[in-house]
């Protein structure tokens, strides 16, 4: 058998594994910190415990999907492969959380709302948001040519990313049976702590995601590359 | 040009449809969710007999539960218009005096709201519950059967 050489490069002496784990040590104990110490609602029980994770979950959504608008807009600015690529892997991550805001939701809105789902702006514009990135995703799976990928890609990003304000704002412009934003004052100090604890928490998993992503993305697209010179004879 | 590039195009294309809808169609500032009290009244003869949706609060005292026949009663408010209401069934575990709630159904010519499902409208409070008081008490009293 024949020894294969890698065309590219594994970074190898790298932190960020140390980040990924310092990230999901503190996401599971302010998870499990919240669950056992905060008390129940009032009105919701133990139920009100599914915000630490609904809550993060929808920022980090929002948050990503700004990301995604950063590296889009710059992309188109300066034709940076790089940036095509981050941006790719916020949207990545963005619809994933997305897709956990939606389901986690759902999970939610049974017991207290009592219905799984209904059409009202607020839920019905994150589901147009999952549905964008969820083509923006697939857009890039159908365009094979790296530049009219990256174009493509950064205007869908874009258009994408403007829909996230409209999210946000849904529940103040329209009446909705989704709450308006709570805020410090609106909810109890200790709820307000925990929150904040496991926002952080989500926070640096997503900034591991979006790193790890990125560096898989680089790296295949060396590969791809160094499988092009190959092929055209160069070395 | 390529398969590929036409399905990417109409991808494409679906997708800043989908957003134009979301921005000027479907999600205009005049639609609502549900009406208020008042504004079902105000429809006059209209207002019959048409599903739509309804939201208010729950009148504190007008409550009335039967647990034999599943049958609930209770006065919808916005504060300055009241719907009589009448539903089916064991409402969602949130309801309560005072609960904010959306109504699917229609307003009968008795003028009585029949409602196929109730929605508990949570607003954006939380809170611990104070000395001596245990969540979700008022619901147990409330299935133990507080008015009929």
């Amino acid at each position: 058998m024949t020894a294969v050489t890698l065309p590219v490069a594994l970074p190898r002496t790298s932190r960020w594994p140390w980040f990924g784990a310092f990230a999901f040590l503190f996401l599971i104990t302010s998870q499990a910190l919240a669950i056992i110490t905060s008390p129940a609602d009032r009105d919701m029980g133990d139920l009100q415990k599914i915000m630490y994770v609904h809550v993060p979950s929808a920022w980090i959504t929002m948050l990503s999907f700004f990301v995604v608008l950063v590296f889009s807009v710059r992309y188109l600015w300066q034709r940076r492969e790089n940036d095509d690529l981050l941006a790719a892997s916020a949207a990545e991550v963005g619809a994933t959380f997305n897709g956990l805001t939606l389901v986690l939701g759902m999970l939610w809105g049974r017991p207290t709302w009592g219905v799984w789902w209904t059409w009202d702006a607020r839920l019905t514009s994150t589901l147009v948001l999952f549905l964008i990135f969820v083509g923006y995703l697939s857009l890039r799976a159908f365009i094979d040519e790296p530049v009219r990928r990256a174009q493509w890609s950064a205007a869908v990003g874009i258009l994408g990313a403007i829909n996230v304000p409209i999210v946000y704002l849904s529940v103040r412009w329209w009446r909705t049976l989704h709450q308006v934003q709570s805020s410090p004052s609106t909810v109890d100090p200790l709820y307000v702590l925990f929150l904040r604890a496991n926002a952080f928490a989500f926070l640096f998993v997503m900034i591991y995601f979006i790193r790890q992503r990125y560096e898989a993305a680089r790296i295949e697209r060396d590969a791809e590359l160094a499988a092009q010179a190959v092929a055209l004879g160069g070395r | 040009m390529t398969p590929k590039r036409k399905w990417a195009i109409a991808g494409t294309a679906a997708i800043i449809a989908v957003f134009g809808w979301m921005l000027y169609g479907g999600l205009d500032k005049n639609v609502v969710f549900f009406l208020t009290p008042k504004e079902l009244l105000a429809k006059g003869t209209k207002g019959y007999d048409v599903p739509v949706r309804l939201g208010g609060q729950v009148r504190p005292g007008s409550v009335k539960w039967n647990d034999q026949t599943l049958e609930l009663r209770f006065a919808l408010t916005d504060g300055s218009s009241e719907v009589a209401v009448h539903s089916k069934g064991t409402p969602p575990q949130m309801f309560r005096d005072g609960m904010g709630v959306v109504l699917e159904g229609r307003y009968g010519r008795d003028s009585v709201f029949d409602a196929t499902s109730l929605m508990v409208k949570h607003s954006n409070e939380y809170r611990a519950p104070k000395a001596g008081e245990k969540p979700q008490e008022m619901y147990r009293t409330l299935i133990k059967g507080s008015g009929s």
